[in-house]
């Protein structure tokens, strides 16, 4: 049975299609599973074995690598605390304990309503914004403990926290699963053209032209 | 969000990038709210790079990147240039793979350059796969940077549809795909050759050298070129102004600019485009054009000056400058441009094993030294910390870690003791440098710290082991 909805059947498609080998699209797939249902499910490891061309063992295999792959289900906002050196540094500690507080979970786990996951977070790339945190994979820069209490406000009364976050990121706070709101559109048109590597034999025709 | 007079410079729209002054190569773009549009990029010279490329041949663009000496800014510093020379002749398909993966503890620049000028990117990129002679590229970001991805993808479209990429570009024969690829978490895939395998829809593990550029061997077994957001992100500037203009910033052996993230403990922490090569940590971190000095006035005690995985720095290596051969000789690395400045509230312990327990979480699990080791590693911290540590704890860590990186470890030296610096790099009993890298908080910390170890071990080691041995002989 197919797990992927009408629409992401078509999406899976089409990412394959942009790589030479299919089994590359298997992460993208894995993602696009995620999406739909909030975590990785059997159904779906299946699909994207058939479609990548490998067995579902093996999609299993790759995706247990990659932490931000859920093989249970996790709630609708995943909330990750740095808490590597440079969080560390300015109070990365006390957000931890005062998010494990307030959600009132331990690391790792749900809350009972299903709306919270907690995690700990390896360096997410915000060091000069200490101490930091993200939902869905979205930031929240020099973040304080009141400014965590705001965001679990907004989030439960269904509204985007996100202009209190990282300037620069506005909109809708999408569910867990989604990471891009916007998906990469190559018109059939405007390809180059995506061949096996084993179908190339020379340079691309085109350098024999330009020089 | 922090707006005190300590945070001039700083722009709102590009968090934590500090505007300074100083030549503006590649974040001259971040200052405007709409930077990552196509509009605001062709407004600002945009794509004139790629238009001189192509009335160019492609040698000759390789040419001009080989004489600029622009050098890799993700890491390990390789000439951009030469490492394009390498893929074998004859040899097709070549593919491009860019490295956004940026997961480096400390590191924040790559995240920038994609989310606030993610054209510029596509555009070194495009001019790259000219000069390469590619039909395809490969734009790996890192899992967790949703709005990296998002910016990208849609620069991506933009392009596509304006006639930048794709088939004929700009009414040319040149055609190349340039596809988004984006990861799921895992430090290890920074590495090329784990990049790689992870775009083959696998695990993410480095591969067994050699071969030890995948410019030999790469994705798909073919000859592929990994390169840096940051190292991409200069060609534009590069062509539209040539090798020789480049040349006239930074220092002769390292040309340019550099983005350094400092955070820690300084006044003014941000991300600053700085020379190459001519600056010093000293100006970098108490310079009033830059972070102003740490916080409350307090003493540094210790900086990290390229990453997690450097050896650490102290007061006495201030002054030296910020330049690939001068830090590795002091017994360090500038690496991603990371710097963390610790004051001297910091607990030395503590702070090892924070940067510890990210390598054991990180460790791929491929080659048994790291693997078992930096768990180990962490535990003795661990113990140590809670008040369990033993006397022997001290000498079981550099062994664990001599067995990770066999003989004298990278270090900064030590005047009171009368320890010489030892040069980077470590050497290695792993495939890659993440292990090995495990061991620079520690080597650091009790060479210059030991003091602070042993007043926090207080137990006895469980059997004294020197007393039962003298017994047996006697």
């Amino acid at each position: 049975m197919a797990f992927f909805n009408e629409e992401n059947e078509e999406i899976a498609n089409e990412i394959v299609g942009r790589y030479p080998v299919a089994r590359s699209a298997l992460i993208p797939l894995l993602h696009l599973a995620q999406e739909q249902e909030g975590w990785i499910t059997k159904p779906a490891m299946e699909q994207i074995a058939e479609l990548t061309d490998t067995t579902s063992v093996e999609v299993l295999g790759t995706g247990t690598f990659y932490e931000m792959f859920k093989f249970h289900p996790v709630g609708k906002y995943l909330i990750k605390v740095c808490t590597n050196i440079s969080c560390q540094l300015l109070g990365a500690d006390e957000l931890f304990e005062h998010v494990k507080t307030a959600l009132d979970v331990e690391e790792g786990s749900t809350t009972e309503d299903g709306l919270f996951t907690f995690e700990e977070a390896e360096c997410v790339a915000a060091c000069t914004e200490a101490p930091c945190f993200t939902v869905n994979y979205r930031y929240f820069h020099r973040a304080t403990p009141e400014l965590f209490d705001e965001v679990v406000v907004d989030l439960k009364a269904g509204e985007s926290p996100l202009s209190k976050g990282c300037a620069d990121d506005q909109g809708v706070m999408p569910k867990h699963g989604t990471l891009s709101r916007v998906r990469q559109q190559i018109p059939k048109t405007r390809s180059a053209g995506i061949k096996h590597p084993e179908e190339i034999k020379g340079p691309p025709s085109w350098i024999e032209e330009v020089v | 969000m922090v707006e005190s007079s300590l945070q001039t410079g700083y722009v709102k729209h590009a968090p934590g990038f500090v505007e300074n002054e100083g030549p503006k190569l590649i974040t001259s773009r971040f200052k405007h709210a709409d930077s990552f549009t196509l509009d605001k990029y062709l407004s600002t010279g945009g794509y004139e790079g790629l238009k001189s490329s192509l009335n160019r041949s492609p040698g000759q663009v390789h040419d001009e990147v080989r004489e600029a000496s622009l050098l890799g800014r993700g890491g390990a510093g390789f000439p951009a240039g030469i490492k394009w020379g390498f893929p074998p002749e004859g040899v097709w398909p070549r593919y491009l793979v860019v490295n956004g993966d940026e997961s480096e503890i400390g590191t924040y620049k790559d995240r920038l350059l994609m989310e606030r000028d993610p054209h510029q990117l596509i555009e070194g990129v495009l001019i790259a796969c000219y000069a390469l002679g590619l039909s395809q590229a490969f734009l790996y970001v890192r899992g967790e940077m949703a709005l990296a991805q998002e910016r990208i993808a849609l620069a991506l479209d933009e392009a596509y549809e304006a006639g930048y990429i794709g088939k004929n570009i700009l009414d040319t024969k040149f055609s190349v795909d340039v596809v988004m690829h984006w990861g799921a978490g895992a430090y290890i895939v920074g590495e090329e050759t784990a990049l790689i395998e992870s775009l083959e829809g696998k695990r993410g593990m480095p591969r067994l050298k050699p071969p030890y550029f995948p410019a030999a061997i790469g994705l798909y077994g073919k000859p592929t070129i990994v390169n840096n957001v940051e190292t991409l992100s200069n060609l534009p500037w590069i062509l539209n102004n040539g090798a020789s203009a480049y040349k006239g910033f930074g220092s002769e052996s390292s040309p340019g600019t550099r983005m350094f993230a400092i955070s820690g403990h300084v006044k003014r922490p941000g991300v600053y485009e700085v020379e190459h090569g001519v600056t010093t940590f000293r100006e970098l971190f108490y310079g009033d054009n830059f972070c102003r000095g740490i916080r409350d006035d307090n003493e540094l005690k210790m900086f990290i000056p390229g990453g997690g995985s450097a050896p650490w720095f102290f007061q006495e290596q201030l002054d030296l400058p910020l330049e690939a051969s001068a830090v590795g000789a002091a017994g360090s690395m500038l690496g991603s441009g990371a710097m963390v400045v610790m004051d001297e509230t910091t607990d030395a312990v503590k702070a090892c094993l924070s940067v510890v327990r990210f390598f054991a979480r990180e460790s791929c699990g491929k080659c048994s030294p790291c693997r078992e080791g930096t768990t180990w590693e962490e535990k003795i911290l661990q113990r140590i910390l809670d008040g369990d540590g033993r006397p022997s704890d001290i000498d079981l860590l550099l062994d664990i870690g001599d067995n990770i990186s066999p003989g004298p470890y990278p270090a900064a030296a030590f005047s009171d003791e009368g320890l010489d610096a030892v040069p980077f790099p470590p050497s290695q009993t792993t495939i890659c440098p993440l292990g090995p890298s495990s061991v620079a908080p520690i080597v650091s910390a009790i060479r210059r710290f030991r003091n602070e170890f042993d007043s926090l071990i207080t137990r006895r080691d469980p059997i004294p082991l020197s007393l039962e041995v003298e017994k047996v002989v006697t």
